[in-house]
Order: structure tokens, then sequence, then C-alpha cells
């Protein structure tokens, strides 16, 4: 070697020419050789984030932007994950920063990132040190006081959870009445249970659960928010409050499997209850009808041009991206079209991670909404000649997707239908 | 400066009232209980005053059965002590709560003595003037905004009336002030902190004698009957805006005429 020629760099000497096994791995010489300084920002927020529980992945960044085109609040606006880094390496902590509040946690750029940087865990783990500050912005800490309060995030009476049952037009059995043990235990969620358009898919769920013959029961006014949403945006204990409601209510019944219609309920039963003490076989109501579609009599046709929205928390948080188009694809008349952001590449439609109950501070730093942008894509693909369908199979998103279409001035070109309301539709003899 | 604020829970009107058989009582099965919103404004209003003028926030609160969260949420918001005081079966009325109140803050130091100014059980707002006659304080009423004098002997405290009217008192300490609003909402209290101090904080005990109360018997009770006096607006939109405008006219609430 030492007679070969070599070249010397800032007291670095390297081979001009090197020949490993008669392969030429010479490389041209560059700054990566050299010292130099790659940041000069003081540690201290970094160091402080990183020390969080769920925080550690954020140091991971090295800035490839990979993130950019796939978060979905960076086309609306100056917010992205790849700043919001920066953000921290240069010494912000967050705690005043109305970025801490953009992100969706809807997983797109955790998908993309090489580096497995999770804002999942990080944005709730920074959020909660925000929330023990007392700097929570006063619509969210208003939605985290009617959740401890009545258990749902829009203040309703507890009690009335359960009322929606009275115009199903079939029985809706209560588990404290049926008193025994039932395959399914329907949780029925918040949205579902008290939002107008909610209660619309949770009647035409009990409908088709019922021409199923499926055994099973609701848990009524015992019933409490599953407490994801909140957990993500940073309020940890409100969760754990619910959360050991609910176990202590689930634990006092004996059922098979527990189903769910919202996402967000799938994901914290699934994932975050067993940390907590529960256990059991979990499944979003696409994936009970999904195997039973062979037995649905339907009894319309329903001629329309459908899309379909993948909820963050089913489809790329939790990988369920066929029962939905397993259930449409059966449906005598539907025309399913794809969006270009679909399955994996789902765009968010902002009401994940607290966003839904953030429109005012959101609005003030995005160009517009998440669900203003999904509908325009939706209308693209399903609504240019007027008899367009967004489907969709999560609670938060009729009433998101619904005012957009307002918003946007796409009234008449699309509809919002959650799936379960399509098949039960297919399912009632013909309207004329 | 020593500040003290009583507080007290109301039901939740998340849940609709009921009156039972008796006709003269709620039906308890399904109410819950939350702190009465005045009463938040006044632990929120002495917790800045605290922070501006030193000095500690107590906070006390009729023994009922189930006040242990309430003062756990005080001490969670920034409060310096909490005392539960006397042992009531339920909640006993206002003559009753500030006889007990007084008896209370004859053994904890007090220079400013905060009340919600109302409560919905309580919309005549008598805790606070009947405390003050008992205790010989200096009272006021509908409190917006309240400075804490230089040497510490008085406080100013404004006091909001109809047409925009507010008048300045000066209050010698020590005193009572029934709080109307707060200068910030009354700040969030995260639910793990209060859990937190649910487990571990001191919640101390203070006698507070069951008194006669007020004399007053319930009769009966009864829900309100609905007006029917809204106007509901039909037309469109230009008919709706006329009509709107008009009203807003009669009303004196806005000046018409060829715009300039």
């Amino acid at each position: 070697m030492r007679e070969l020629p070599v070249v010397k760099v800032d007291g670095v000497v390297e081979l001009e020419h090197a020949v490993v096994d008669g392969i030429d791995v010479s490389g041209s010489w560059n700054r990566m050789f050299t010292q130099r300084s790659i940041t000069d920002y003081p540690t201290e927020a970094m160091d402080w984030v990183t020390g969080l529980d769920g925080g550690e992945s954020m140091r991971d960044c090295y800035q490839c932007g990979k993130c950019v085109p796939v978060c979905p609040v960076n086309h609306v606006g100056d917010y992205g994950p790849r700043k919001l880094n920066v953000k921290v390496l240069r010494g912000n902590d967050l705690m005043d920063d109305p970025d801490l509040w953009l992100c969706t946690t809807c997983g797109a750029c955790y998908r993309v990132c090489p580096k497995e940087v999770n804002p999942l865990r990080i944005m709730p783990a920074i959020r909660e040190q925000a929330v023990l500050q007392g700097k929570v912005p006063e619509e969210l800490a208003d939605t985290f006081s009617k959740l401890q309060r009545t258990g749902n995030p829009l203040g309703e009476s507890p009690r009335k959870r359960a009322d929606w049952t009275a115009d199903a037009g079939v029985p809706v059995p209560l588990i404290a009445e049926v008193g025994r043990p039932v395959d399914v235990l329907w949780y029925v969620s918040d949205y579902t249970s008290y939002h107008p358009r909610g209660k619309d898919a949770a009647r035409a769920m009990a409908r088709v659960l019922t021409a199923l013959g499926v055994d099973f029961a609701i848990l009524g006014a015992e019933e409490r928010s599953d407490g994801d949403s909140a957990r993500l945006a940073g309020e940890s204990g409100l969760f754990e409050m619910l959360a050991e409601q609910n176990i202590r209510t689930f634990s006092k019944y004996a059922f098979d499997r527990l189903v769910v219609m919202d996402p967000h309920a799938y994901n914290a039963f699934k994932n975050h209850y067993p940390g907590l003490g529960w256990q059991g076989d979990v499944l979003h109501y696409s994936q009970l009808l999904a195997p039973l579609v062979d037995r649905i009599t339907w009894r319309s046709r329903v001629e329309l041009d459908v899309t379909y929205h993948d909820p963050c928390y089913l489809g790329r948080n939790n990988g369920e991206y066929d029962a939905p188009r397993r259930l449409l694809e059966a449906i005598p008349g539907i025309r399913l079209a794809e969006m270009p952001h679909t399955r994996a590449n789902g765009y968010c439609c902002g009401g994940g991670g607290g966003g839904m109950w953030l429109d005012g501070l959101v609005a003030d730093h995005v160009s517009e909404r998440l669900s203003e942008r999904r509908v325009r894509e939706a209308v693209a693909t399903v609504g240019m000649d007027g008899a367009g369908v967004l489907s969709v199979a999560c609670p938060y998103e009729p009433s998101r997707f619904e005012d957009a279409v307002k918003s946007t001035g796409n009234d008449g070109r699309l509809v919002v239908r959650d799936i379960i309301e399509l098949i039960d539709q297919a399912m009632q003899p013909p309207v004329n | 400066m020593e500040f003290v604020v009583l507080l007290k829970q109301v039901p939740d009107l998340a849940e609709e009232l009921e009156i039972d058989r008796s006709g003269t009582e709620l039906v308890r099965e399904w109410l819950s209980y939350v702190t009465s919103e005045w009463d938040e404004y006044a632990l929120e209003e002495a917790l800045q005053l605290r922070d501006l003028a030193g000095g500690t926030v107590t906070c006390l609160a009729l023994d009922t059965g189930a006040v242990d969260e309430l003062l756990a949420t005080c001490l969670a918001r920034g409060a310096d002590r909490v005392f539960k005081v006397g042992s009531f079966e339920r909640p006993p009325d206002t003559h009753a709560s500030a006889t007990a109140f007084a008896a209370a803050l004859r053994t904890v130091s007090h220079d400013l003595v905060l009340v919600g100014v109302q409560a919905i059980d309580d919309l005549d707002g008598q805790l606070g003037p009947v405390l003050a006659a008992e205790l010989g304080l200096p009272h006021v009423s509908v409190v917006t905004h309240i400075a804490a004098g230089a040497d510490g002997t008085t406080v100013t405290a404004n006091q909001e009336y109809a047409g925009g009217l507010v008048a300045e008192f000066e209050v010698d300490l020590p005193a009572v002030l029934g709080v109307q609003t707060s200068r910030e909402a009354p700040r969030y209290a995260p639910v793990s902190r209060v859990r937190q101090l649910m487990k571990t904080a001191t919640i101390e005990a203070l006698d507070g004698p069951v008194g006669p109360g007020g004399g007053l018997i319930v009769e009966s009770l009864s829900v309100p009957e609905t007006g029917g006096h809204a106007e509901m607006i039909d037309g469109d939109a230009a008919a709706i805006a006329t009509r709107i405008a008009a009203i807003l006219a009669e009303r004196g609430l806005v000046k018409t005429g060829a715009a300039s």
C-alpha cells in the first residue's frame, strides 16, 4: 500500500486509487472527509423531546424530506413534519407553537420515513407536556372537559347514549338486559350515538345485523368514549380514565367479539387497551360483515358511482383496506372508482389526533380544510356528472365531509354515505 | 395576601332534570355533578391575583360526600391548600352553607374571600351577602374586576350595572366578594394531575356546624313552561335580511338610513 500514490487533504491520507479484488473502489474526494460543522444549535429542546416517553425517534430525522409531499397538512399550509423537526433542532420546544396542534397523526409521513420517525408517538408525548403546563387551545380544553364530564366529546347526556335505537325499526338489545353471553358486543361509538348523521349509520347497522341474524347487544348508557383521540391530542390521563371505565364495563359481560363503528375505537381497543389490562377480539364492522357478505339478501340495485375514503386509523395505521372494498363491491349496482390518494396513501380528513376539536385553531393556519381538499378529490373522481357518492367507514367523516361539500360549493355533485348506509339501502325494497 | 375561595358542586345540566314523585326534589339517580361555573371564575380570579400580588389560595367546600375530586381539581389548577368543611347528607341551603363556612373561616386566615356570585341553584346570589353578614365583613356582589391595593389593606372591585355602567369600589380587607367573571377563562386541569392528586393530596377537614338554614320549605318544583315568543322568519335571503334589519331598527339596536 505504501508504494501506491496517495492524496492528502487536511491531514487525512487516502489512496488515490484503491482497488480491492480487482475492483476500483476509489471515491472522489469530497467534504464528507473533512471536519465540518453539521449543526451549531443548542440541543436542549431536542434533548427534552427525545427524553419524553414516545419522543425518542425525533432525533433520528436526517432531513431527507420524504415526509413533505405526503403530509396532508403540508399540502394546505406551512406545516410539515420535517419543518417541525428543524424547529426543535433549533431550540423550539413547541410549547407555544401552533404547529404542535396541526398534526392529525394520520401516519402518512411515518409510512414513508426511512428513519421511522414516528409522530403517532412524538406528538402525543409533546402535547401531554403542553396539557400539563395548561397550554391547551381553549376549544380542545372544552372538548376534554365534556369527555371528562359526560364520556362523549359532544357533552351530550350519557343517559341518552342509546336513544337512537328508538327509531332503528328493529330491537337493539342492551347487554345488561340480555342476561347471557352474546357473540358480538357492538361498541356503537360517540358520533354514531349522538350526531344526527352518525345515528343514521347506527340505525342502518342495527338493521343489517338483525337481518343477518348476528347475536349482538350494545352497552347503552354504560358505554363511554374510547378516548383515543384525546390520547393523541395529549390528554393521556383522560384517556386512562375513560379506558378504565370502559374496561370495568367490558369485564362485567361475556361476549366473543367486540365490534366497533369507529376506527379510532378500533385502534384504542386493539392497540392500547391491552396495556391497561383488557384484551379481546376487536373487529371494525367492515371486518365483521365482509365474510358474511354472501349471506346478504339484496332487494335493490344502488346505481351509484362511489368512491371510498380510507380512514387513517382503519387503513394506514391498522392495515385494513380490503374489507370495506369487499362490501362496496358486493352491493348490486355500485360502480367503485378509486381516488388518486387511496389505500396506504389515503388523504386524511383532518379529524384525527384532536383535529376534530381544533377547527378554529387549524383554520388560522391552513388555506383550506383537509376535508375540503379531500371532497374536491372525490368530486373529481365520481362527482363530475352529479351523481357521486363519497363512502366512508368512520363516524368522524359524514359531518366533516358534508360540511366540506357545502363549503366548497359542491352541493348536488356529491353525497356522503357510510358504507353501512349503502348496504342497508340495497337490502331494502326499491323506493319508487 | 391570603385568598380563600368557597366552592360547591351543582347538577350537570348535560342530563335533563327530572322531578321526583314527592314533587319537591330532583331525581338524583342519573345526576352527575360539576363545579358551579361562577365558583370556577372565583378560583381563577384568586389564582390570577395571587400570581400578581403573592400570597396563598385556599379552597373550601362543604363535605356533601363527594367533593374530593372538586378539591383535587382546585389543587391541580394551582391552589395551595384545600379543606372540606363539616359533614352534610345533602347540599344545605344558602343560609346553612353560610353558617358552616363562617365557622370554618374563624380558623382559616383570610384577607379576601371569593365566592361565585350565584349558582344554578342560587340565582339570588345569597351566599356572599349572608356570609359577609355572619362574619361582619364588607361585601360587593357581581364583581367583574378585582385589583389588589398597593399596601395590602384594600382591593378595588368593579361592579357592573345595566346599560354598561360600572361602579368602582375600594373595599377594606378582609372582605367577601361575589365574582361574576374572571379575567381569563378558568384554566384547564389536566386529568392525569387530578387523578394523581386524588391519590396523593392532603385534603384537610374542618368542623362546620349543621345550621338550621333559612327556614324555607320547598313545597313544589315544576319544569318551566316554554314560551312561544320566537318569530320564525320565512322567505328568501333578501326578505329574511330585510326583516332582521327591521327588527334591529325597531329595537334601536342599529341606526338605519342611506349609506354614506
